[in-house]
């Protein structure tokens, strides 16, 4: 229990998938114009994560692996199918997507809109990819590729929010010509991972 | 008077639109408006003036510092005098280190030798801070079009105050140029910023450069020998866990906080004295330019932190867990970041209750930094970077919040 917790604390803050990675970059400069939205995209992402990472941990184990497919027969306990990793992987997180994206169509047709590109767009998040890599990197039992995916969105979506605070705060702000948009934006994720760096070095 | 009124009005016309130098304006106009008030008033129909204007809210945070400002002169000459005149410590071999003996003769620690030792260490951090902060600051103007304004004076003070003495002093310009040009400028300057910019360039220092900033050296202007110590007290609480118990027996746990408490301990300069910080509150609470809400937001997470903490330690934790939780309050930089950067208004927490929120998070923050991570042995900084980039969104919650009940309570 207390380690599924450390890992909780860990991908949340220590190894905070959009400032100490920089992973999800695209969704995250460009959807963090407002709170709400940005709220919404954090949620959905969180979603993604939390089904996807589990149901990755499960592929990987019982299909890809080398050796994954003894279950069915001895003499499969040599197949090794890791090369299609990227594939198979990959296949459950646009299902996923999919799944929400008709979900929200459905029940938050303004958050829908508003999500535009971006919510089918999160298929191809690298964030996302990101996590279900790590897990398998890191050889994570299913329990913990549960906890993991919802501490990294989680982590993502506290990220994500707070630059959309710091932008909304920030429209009253004389920034020069040049740097309007994504220019200011790329400064101020690179300020805000300073700040996160309050975190690192914390060993749990 | 007169006469430098006559000779400021004499070139302004070289300086206004159509003059030969109309680009350097900003210079004259900073020029003009720091020796007299300015003649212009707001033209238009709504017309608010209150006496508190930028100008005046700017210098009575330097009057604050004031006090922070002379207990950094006297102890950075008070514990490098020290150690060197008891044999614990060799003068550095730098140019500061010898002009003091030149002039003074001696180590011995007496208040004139520790003002004027001190002084060679502060007068060259705080002049290149000036130097390039008001270079950075002026270039920008110019191009920008807006006015050199005050907001860079308290900068100018905070961030040498917040560095150790023997910081080299092109690691000084180059992490003030990297706080005004990033945290400040970029945004469009002072008012517009998101995140502080004294403690934007010294966090840029602090991972950039972290052998001149940070460990046991860089806070005692001289080199240690042994049989003496120049880590912080945060750095050694952190190093032994029993220290607490043996000060304690040796019946100078209390000597030890009220060292702290005053400020004769190493550490970065204008941070050493929490009475200093002290002083400098009551002027910012009583000029209502300080929130007193931050400031009781940050000690009660800090208590709270540090308590739970210290009840929680067992055999197994960290030396730093078994300090005592109310040596956070006079340790590091624990005073002078809750008095003079929590409270930047630009920074902080504008609802009132955000600043509550605001101030307890950064309290809560400076403990977990200072004891789960054992990375750092401070966290003052960016416990309060840290903060600053969730201040918006405290207010969002707030403001939202306000919006509907009222929203309710209409319908």
């Amino acid at each position: 229990m207390q380690e599924l917790l450390s890992l909780a604390t860990k991908s949340i803050f220590v190894e905070n998938m959009a400032l100490a990675y920089f992973l999800g970059m695209c969704s995250f400069l460009a959807v963090s114009k407002k709170v709400e939205t940005a709220f919404g995209l954090g949620m959905a992402v969180t979603f993604v994560l939390a089904v996807t990472v589990p149901l990755n941990n499960l592929l990987y184990n019982y299909v890809l692996r080398e050796g994954a497919l003894s279950w069915i027969s001895d003499d499969m306990a040599s197949t090794d199918l890791s090369f299609l990793s990227f594939l198979a992987l990959i296949g459950t997180i646009a299902a996923s997507v999919q799944v929400v994206e008709m979900a929200l169509d459905k029940y938050a047709p303004a958050l829908y809109s508003a999500l535009g590109v971006f919510l089918p767009l999160i298929a191809v998040n690298c964030a996302i990819l990101g996590a279900s890599l790590f897990m398998v990197e890191r050889d994570y039992g299913l329990a913990e590729s549960a906890v993991f995916g919802v501490g990294s969105g989680i982590g993502w979506m506290l990220a994500i929010v707070a630059l959309a605070a710091l932008r909304e705060k920030m429209r009253y702000s004389n920034v020069p010509p040049a740097l309007r948009g994504l220019g200011i934006t790329f400064i101020l994720t690179g300020l805000m991972a300073i700040g996160f760096m309050a975190f690192a070095g914390i060993q749990l | 008077m007169k006469f430098l009124r006559d000779q400021l009005d004499r070139v302004a016309p070289l300086f206004e639109k159509g003059g030969k130098l109309e680009k350097l304006y900003p210079i004259y106009e900073a020029q003009d408006t720091i020796l007299f008030t300015p003649g212009e008033v707001t033209k238009g129909k709504t017309h608010v003036r209150d006496a508190l204007d930028l100008k005046r809210m700017m210098i009575m945070v330097v009057v604050a510092l004031v006090p922070a400002i002379l207990m950094a002169l006297y102890n950075t000459g008070l514990q490098a005098n020290t150690l060197i005149h008891g044999g614990n410590a060799q003068p550095l071999d730098a140019w500061q280190t010898s002009l003091f003996h030149a002039i003074a003769g001696s180590y011995e620690p007496t208040l004139i030798n520790n003002v004027l030792h001190g002084a060679m260490w502060f007068i060259p951090l705080f002049a290149i801070t000036g130097i390039v902060g008001g270079l950075v600051e002026v270039v920008s103007a110019i191009k920008r079009g807006h006015e050199v304004n005050e907001g860079f004076l308290v900068t100018m003070f905070l961030f040498p105050l917040s560095l150790p003495p023997t910081l080299p002093l092109w690691q000084a310009g180059l992490g003030i140029a990297f706080g005004v040009i990033f945290a400040k400028e970029v945004f469009g300057g002072t008012g517009m910023n998101v995140l502080n910019v004294a403690l934007t360039g010294r966090a840029f220092l602090f991972f950039a450069y972290p052998g001149q900033i940070s460990g046991d050296q860089p806070w005692i202007a001289a080199t240690v020998t042994d049989g003496a110590s120049g880590a912080t007290w945060l750095a050694q609480f952190a190093a032994d866990g029993t220290l607490a118990k043996s000060l304690e027996s040796a019946g100078t746990l209390g000597q030890t906080w009220l060292n702290g408490f005053w400020g004769f301990v190493p550490g970065s300069m204008g941070e050493t004295s929490a009475f200093a910080c002290l002083l400098g509150a009551a002027i910012l609470i009583a000029s209502q330019i300080g929130s007193w809400r931050t400031m009781i937001g940050v000690a009660v997470g800090t208590a709270a932190t540090g308590f739970l903490l210290n009840a929680v330690a067992g055999e197994a934790s960290a030396a730093i867990y078994h300090m005592p939780w109310y040596f956070h309050f006079v340790l590091g930089g624990w005073a002078f970041g809750t008095v003079f950067m929590a409270t930047d208004p630009v920074t902080s927490a504008f609802t009132e209750k955000g600043k509550l929120v605001y101030g307890f998070m950064i309290g809560v923050m400076v403990v977990l930094v200072r004891v789960v991570n054992p990375a750092y042995p401070e966290g003052m900084m960016l416990a309060i970077l840290f903060m600053n980039m969730f201040a918006p969104l405290i207010d969002h919650v707030f403001v939202q919040a306000n919006i509907k009940r009222r929203v309710a309570r209409g319908s």
